[in-house]
């Protein structure tokens, strides 16, 4: 076994995982390469959204996949570390929000 | 780990891989790369078994449509993906004896295109009295690849967009990115900006202009171990920024994908990117884009006359298997009859979309 949970060869093989349950890894392939297809939003839209999120879930997978994504696409750095900052921000605030919690049962448990 | 994400401050060569005497300056050297490692272990498959799985080992030429030739490796620039090795330092040089060979074949071809590159092509001693004598024999579509800085690089060739202009040369240019870091990055400091006033200098003499007959296309190469993407969306970036940012207007985007030869295999080794961008090219092998390789359709021609599938198979040294070698022999009947040379390298024609110097081919 490796001694290390992630390996960058493993993405290579992610299609392997329809071995082993073929009917569903195939529904998510195809899923998935429907979502990422020019539609109302651009493929290059697409690419930066998913980026985001890559980083978000923390994925070193998808960040190696989606940094060269965009670079193919012609995406450029700038471009790349605002969707990353977009999507650290809305983290951050998925956080600070739950402050308000934090300030009500504060509140109610204060005399 | 803090080192490997710090801004690469590596300056671009200066010199070509022959200058530096790098090992990768051998055609033996890249060949022994191409055919070992990922290959020899089995872990990939080998670009013949790959067409053979279609029925198309040995790999066939159809008719012939582009005459492509090589005036020569000098080049103002040292581009670090270029497959030539071309920059100031190289001498080699097509003389006029050789260019009286080509224009022989060019006036007897049933080629449609001819296609002229280099190096940088203008800066062959005798490349405008080829054009003026290549003009006259009446091909349809005449191509000089232009690496635009040319154009700027000294007041001789400042005149050139009139002189393309006079003999109805179809310009066709290499533009990596429409922002200027990624552009310098991989073409050398300055080069963006010089590109941009030769383009809008093209487009003063009418080049590129949408209804005009003076085709200006350009060629777009990934600047980095990746491939490229949908050409089409593509080219609409780099139409919308280049108009919006610098009024420039222009044909159609070849995008071509960098093929793991001379400098740019020297890029992948050094920086521990080649197999991973072997895998890449594997992984994207389309069948689709086999059946029109350039190779099927095109010769190509080298600074000294030899022949060969194509310009990437000069540059590795394997010249066409046939009887007919050399352009003074040259006989396209002999020549269509043969089987074209191939290697891992052609993987990289094969990738996606498909590349050639025409841009997509499935």
């Amino acid at each position: 076994m490796a001694n290390s949970y992630y390996d960058p060869a493993d993405l290579r093989k992610f299609g392997n995982i329809t071995e082993w349950s073929e009917e569903l890894g195939n529904k998510f392939f195809d899923y998935y390469g429907k979502v990422f297809e020019e539609g109302a939003l651009s493929a290059r839209e697409k690419s930066l959204i998913a980026l985001a999120v890559a980083h978000v879930v923390k994925c070193p997978y998808c960040i190696d996949a989606y940094t060269k994504d965009g670079l193919q696409r012609g995406i450029t750095k700038e471009e790349m570390m605002e969707a990353v900052h977009a999507g650290a921000a809305i983290e951050s605030g998925a956080t600070l929000v739950h402050g308000v919690q934090m300030m009500n049962k504060y509140n109610k448990l204060s005399m | 780990m803090a080192e490997s994400i710090m801004p690469q401050l590596k300056k671009a060569a200066k010199k070509s891989l022959k200058a530096r005497e790098n090992e990768l300056a051998y055609t033996s050297k890249q060949m022994e790369v191409l055919n070992g490692g990922l290959f020899a272990d089995g872990e990939l498959p080998l670009f013949k078994d790959k067409i053979a799985e279609i029925g198309h080992s040995p790999l066939r030429p159809k008719a012939l449509e582009i005459l492509q030739i090589n005036v020569g490796y000098m080049c103002n620039q040292v581009c670090e993906h270029c497959h030539v090795d071309a920059g100031p330092d190289r001498k080699e040089i097509m003389t006029r004896e050789t260019m009286e060979q080509c224009l022989e074949v060019i006036r007897n071809t049933g080629a449609h295109t001819l296609d002229l590159t280099g190096g940088a092509p203008e800066m062959n001693p005798n490349f405008r009295w080829f054009v003026e004598e290549a003009s006259k024999a009446g091909i349809q579509d005449f191509i000089v690849r232009s690496n635009l800085t040319i154009i700027r690089a000294n007041k001789k060739y400042h005149d050139l967009p009139e002189f393309f202009k006079k003999h109805n040369v179809h310009v066709v240019s290499s533009m990596p990115h429409y922002t200027r870091g990624k552009t310098d990055k991989q073409r050398g400091d300055g080069v963006f900006d010089k590109s941009i006033e030769a383009l809008q200098q093209l487009n003063t003499v009418g080049y590129g202009i949408p209804g005009s007959d003076l085709r200006l296309d350009l060629v777009y190469n990934p600047s980095g171990a990746f491939l490229p993407s949908d050409q089409a969306a593509m080219e609409r970036d780099f139409k919308k920024a280049l108009k919006e940012d610098f009024n420039i207007e222009f044909h159609n985007l070849f995008a071509i994908t960098n093929l793991p030869i001379s400098r740019f295999l020297d890029y992948l080794i050094a920086s521990d990117n080649y197999e991973d961008y072997m895998y890449s090219l594997v992984e994207a092998y389309n069948p689709a884009a086999v059946e029109n390789v350039m190779c099927t359709n095109t010769i190509s021609v080298s600074w000294d006359g030899w022949l060969y599938d194509c310009d990437f198979n000069q540059m590795l040294g394997l010249k066409v298997a046939s009887k007919v070698k050399h352009i003074k022999d040259y006989n396209e009947e002999v020549l269509n009859d043969r089987n074209i040379v191939i290697s891992q390298h052609c993987y990289g024609c094969t990738a996606g979309a498909g590349s050639s110097c025409q841009g997509t081919v499935a």
